[in-house]
């Protein structure tokens, strides 16, 4: 039986003809479907996949140069596009809907040969973190399927880690990637702001939105990353700057970093007891490796999340104005009397509950009158923390934070309380905020039996330095 | 008559036209306009303009769709323009530099540090539900242009100049029940241009419009052809006792199609404000349209609503910074303008105004008459080429200047031909003109001969001629002796019919005085 390693461990199984790219993508399509119970999963492309596994492996049997993911079963959240195949942002708005082009990141994957095996779940427009805001219905955490498995990009965690797929592509706004990661014990990286184009991304907040990766390994998310980063001629935000990211990353591991720590964030009287001991343990042992690990002041803590959600929210509330059931996408089937009445409907019926509650709150904090006292105020908090944050890596490599105060929620724990639900971001949101690099690392196990991982920030545009840590922290483990 | 009755009876007059205008007889409504244009010494007319300038950019502002004007509708909407899911801004550079381009030559400041910013409202024809513009931040601030009414110069100041994307159309009257969307006009790059209530008449407005059309057809950044909608403009129109330092209560007119309409609503609305204030009546802040049929504005939305854009910095678009470098190129691109051109025909070739105004109505006919300089130094004459025969030539082709058919050189030899008396005027206007233009690249000179136009001054061809004009007409050479001196014109007159044109006049006068004088 097929059992995956790595993408390295894969391809070599391919050359030497003990597994085929064909056998592979079918093995996973069992596993999809013998899993349809996490509802990970808002389209498979069975056919699809299989004829284009068969096209890889005629080529590779042909000896013709083979991509960087030659085979490689990859699945997108369903906020990615995707030339001709569903696109629906898991909302009532878009069902049915299906995208003209591709997306950049998709464009680079499919040109290394990866396979698009399907659309992950996630909540309606990237807003949420448990998964549990979708019209397809809310998506189960593989380790206890009485809990969620965090959010946005719900799916595509549990897709890795459910073994669905090899690796996927999730997008983080305010820790969507890191904190399902965490919740469902996988890799979850968010490169920096303006890493990977943001092309054929659902928009939810355009100045925080980045693409992420999920995995089993940090070689698997090196690669991915690899392969869709760099300048983007369609996006204006994407970055200039050309990554070297070489696959021997690993080479740096006896380099001594300098790590620093949020004593604020550490002794937040939210932050389960459990996830903190784990961290100071993990910095103890650092510390005894011969890094320098010391705690910086960091006194933004308790103004992050609302900096957070006042921007995000105003951002999302333009963003997301283009659904209005004109050209594309819900209508609904009340007689309107006049335009007004038309967009209400379509919108009240096309957008879920918590769509509309950040839309409506984005509208307010950019409504005059109230613009100054939020939404300028929110922009200087997010000035300041980009000023410390600089300050910080002129003396640091790496910030070390929890990425969640708690472990999984159990299904329902939280849905009733915005704001609970808001705050438990306060660890994932910095990085959005500041554009830094940030990956989750599955390093933990709770006694409830669940995992969670260790996030580690490094300075904007050092993703070489964040994987060289970040796999020397997963080989320690 | 009734022009002179005092302001209270002409309102009497003026409400009853104006009942009667709905229904728009073609007389009423001249009977009407011969009033609108007095307004009573006492009052003063102010008036801003708003004009959107469509840049003739290949592309449209944000992504890589024609931004032409004419095609089937929905035909230049990619993705972005249809704002799919996904999809992203990325800026034309051109717009930037056209918008910079604009701002020089309008003596604007340009701002180094640019971002756009979202203004936010939901109708059908914006695809996004939101214009991305400058609205707060302005590319050029400040400014001015320099018009000319009844002779006298005035600077109109500039408040800005902006950048943003135009929205789609709606078009009502296509079909009954829908209103119908054309997209290929969103994302189209427009310049808004915002004056300082700088204006006090119709004809002001009027020199104003005409003078930008002018200025970024010039530059090229916009063909300025109101009527397909590529410059559009609202006026901002008050009125106030004169002397008062308070501006009036203004009223915004849009739907304005032509330079003319501009002045018609402008007088109408005039007229309208101040009869208000005469019957103490409260004006209200509106927003009117001008219905082009019966030159006439009606309101279409009583006062400003209390719309909140929500304006806030695009995340999309990183800001735009500009360096000195890049705006001196830029500035180093500018031509000539009209009235740096005026000045030189005036100073260095010593032409009329006239003259120096229509050669430079149009870059192109200037840029001809430039190089028609550049080959003879008969600077006056050569005006009076362009403006007479080229000019016609222009208008019953309907050519542009650029499908003239003879080259400048060819020009040059065909004005010195008359100035050096080898050619009546009328003849080389009248003939070998024409001929020219059905044989461009012969010598004028070669086909002149050839068609045997030139101009005869040998004596002795015309001394028969001469011979028989005076004895055809005994009766008049006797009258002529005895006095009617003017007789010889009629003389001359009749020697160049029977020359059929070819005659040297001045050969014929000098050869009829000596014979006459002599009888």
């Amino acid at each position: 039986m097929f059992v995956y390693n790595s993408i390295e461990r894969y391809h070599s199984l391919l050359n030497d003809g003990t597994v085929s790219c064909f056998d592979t993508v079918n093995f996973y399509l069992e596993k999809i479907e013998s899993s349809q119970h996490l509802n990970a999963f808002t389209a498979v492309y069975a056919e699809e996949a299989l004829a284009r596994a068969g096209m890889l492996d005629e080529k590779r049997k042909s000896n013709q140069p083979t991509g960087r993911l030659h085979g490689v079963v990859i699945a997108l959240k369903d906020v990615i596009a995707y030339k001709d195949h569903p696109l629906t942002a898991a909302s009532r708005m878009l069902k049915g809907f299906q995208s003209l082009y591709s997306a950049t990141a998709v464009e680079k994957l499919l040109a290394e040969d990866a396979i698009i095996i399907g659309s992950c779940n996630c909540d309606e427009f990237a807003m949420g973190s448990t998964n549990e805001n979708s019209v397809y219905g809310r998506v189960l955490n593989a380790a206890d399927t009485s809990r969620v498995p965090g959010g946005s990009s719900g799916g595509s965690a549990v897709a890795v880690q459910a073994g669905l797929c090899m690796v996927s592509l999730g997008s983080d706004t305010g820790g969507s990637v890191r904190q399902p990661a965490d919740f469902c014990g996988v890799v979850g990286m968010k490169p920096t702001y303006g890493t990977i184009s943001r092309y054929g991304l659902i928009a939810y907040a355009s100045s925080f939105d980045q693409i992420g990766i999920f995995g089993n390994n940090i070689p698997d998310v090196a690669r991915v990353l690899e392969v869709i980063t760099g300048p983007d001629a369609m996006d204006s935000t994407s970055s200039q700057k050309r990554q070297l990211l070489p696959a021997s990353f690993g080479d740096k591991t006896e380099r001594k970093y300098r790590f620093t720590y949020f004593e604020e964030a550490l002794e937040h009287k939210s932050l389960d007891p459990e996830i903190k001991m784990a961290i100071y343990a993990s910095i103890d042992r650092l510390k005894q490796e011969g890094h320098e690990v010391l705690p910086v002041s960091f006194e933004f803590m308790d103004y992050i999340v609302p900096a957070y959600y006042v921007l995000t929210t105003a951002e999302a509330s333009s963003n997301l104005s283009r659904y209005d059931g004109v050209r594309y996408g819900y209508r609904s089937a009340q007689p309107a009397e006049d335009l007004d009445q038309f967009y209400k409907n379509n919108r009240s019926e096309g957008f879920g509950r918590e769509v509309k509650r950040r839309i409506m709150l984005g509208t307010f904090v950019l409504s005059s009158g109230y613009y100054d006292a939020y939404f300028t105020k929110a922009q200087q908090v997010r000035r300041k923390l980009k000023d410390k944050t600089r300050e910080i890596f002129e003396h640091f490599d790496f910030i070390l934070l929890p990425n969640s105060p708690a472990v999984a929620f159990k299904i329902g724990e939280k849905t009733d309380d915005p704001v609970a639900m808001y705050l438990a971001d306060i660890y994932t949101v910095f990085a959005n905020l500041t554009g830094t690099p940030s990956i989750s690392l599955p390093l933990y196990t709770h006694s409830s039996g669940m995992p969670f991982g260790l996030q580690v920030i490094a300075k904007p545009f050092d993703e070489l330095s964040l994987l060289d840590i970040s796999q020397k922290l997963m080989q320690d483990q | 008559m009734q022009l002179n009755h005092p302001a209270e009876r002409r309102d009497g007059f003026f409400i009853k036209a104006l009942s009667h205008i709905s229904q728009a007889p073609r007389k009423n409504w001249l009977f009407l306009r011969f009033f609108m244009q007095e307004i009573p010494q006492a009052y003063e007319i102010v008036i801003g303009l708003e004009v959107h300038i469509q840049l003739s950019t290949n592309t449209k502002l944000f992504c890589g769709d024609p931004a032409s004007f004419g095609s089937e509708p929905n035909t230049h909407v990619s993705p972005i323009t249809l704002a799919h899911p996904g999809t992203l801004p990325v800026m034309n550079k051109k717009a930037i530099e056209f918008a910079v381009k604009m701002g020089l030559a309008c003596q604007c400041e340009i701002e180094i540090d640019n971002y756009f910013a979202r203004k936010n409202y939901f109708y059908p024809d914006l695809p996004k539900g939101y214009q991305v513009s400058q609205h707060t931040t302005p590319i050029c601030k400040g400014g001015r242009v320099n018009i000319t009414v009844g002779g006298e110069e005035k600077n109109v100041q500039l408040n800005r100049i902006h950048l943003e994307e135009d929205a789609g159309k709606s078009l009502h009257d296509v079909e009954d029940a829908n209103t119908c969307i054309d997209l290929n006009r969103a994302g189209v790059p427009l310049l808004e241009m915002v004056t300082e209530p700088d204006l006090r008449s119709s004809e002001e407005a009027f020199a104003f419009l005409t003078e930008i059309r002018k200025l970024v057809r010039y530059l090229g950044v916009c063909d300025g052809n109101m009527e397909e909608g590529s410059m559009r403009c609202d006026a901002n129109i008050s009125v106030r006792k004169k002397g008062d330092p308070q501006l009036g209560t203004r009223v915004e007119v849009k739907n304005l199609n032509s330079i003319r309409n501009v002045k018609k609503a402008i007088e109408f609305e005039a007229v309208r404000l101040v009869n208000q204030l005469e019957r103490n009546e409260t004006i209200l802040q509106q927003t009117r349209s001008f219905d082009a049929g019966n030159g006439t504005t009606f309101s279409t939305r009583e006062k400003e609503e209390a719309n909140d854009y929500r304006y806030f910095p695009e995340p999309d678009l990183t800001p735009f910074h500009l360096t000195e470098d890049f705006i001196e190129e830029i500035r180093n691109t500018i031509p000539a303008l009209p009235k740096e051109r005026i000045r030189k025909y005036r100073v260095e070739n010593q032409l009329s105004a006239y003259d120096a105004s229509v050669l430079t109505e149009e870059k192109e006919f200037s840029d001809y008459y430039d190089a028609l300089i550049l080959h003879t130094d008969l600077y006056k004459p050569a005006a009076n080429w362009m403006t007479g025969p080229v000019k016609t030539w222009m208008n019953e082709t309907g050519n542009e200047i650029g499908a003239f058919p003879l080259s400048p050189a060819s020009m040059a030899v065909l004005i010195s031909l008359v100035e050096d008396g080898k050619l009546s005027f009328s003849i080389a206007s009248g003939r070998l003109f024409q001929k020219l233009l059905d044989n461009p690249v012969k010598e004028p000179l070669v086909l002149a001969m050839e068609e045997n136009l030139l101009q005869e001054s040998n004596v002795n061809m015309l001394e028969p001629l001469v011979e028989d004009v005076l004895a055809s007409h005994a009766e008049k050479v006797k009258a002529f002796q005895k006095g009617k001196k003017g007789l010889l014109g009629m003389f001359v007159g009749e020697v160049m019919k029977r020359s059929k044109g070819k005659a040297d006049p001045k050969v014929v006068n000098d050869l009829l005085l000596e014979k006459l004088n002599n009888k």
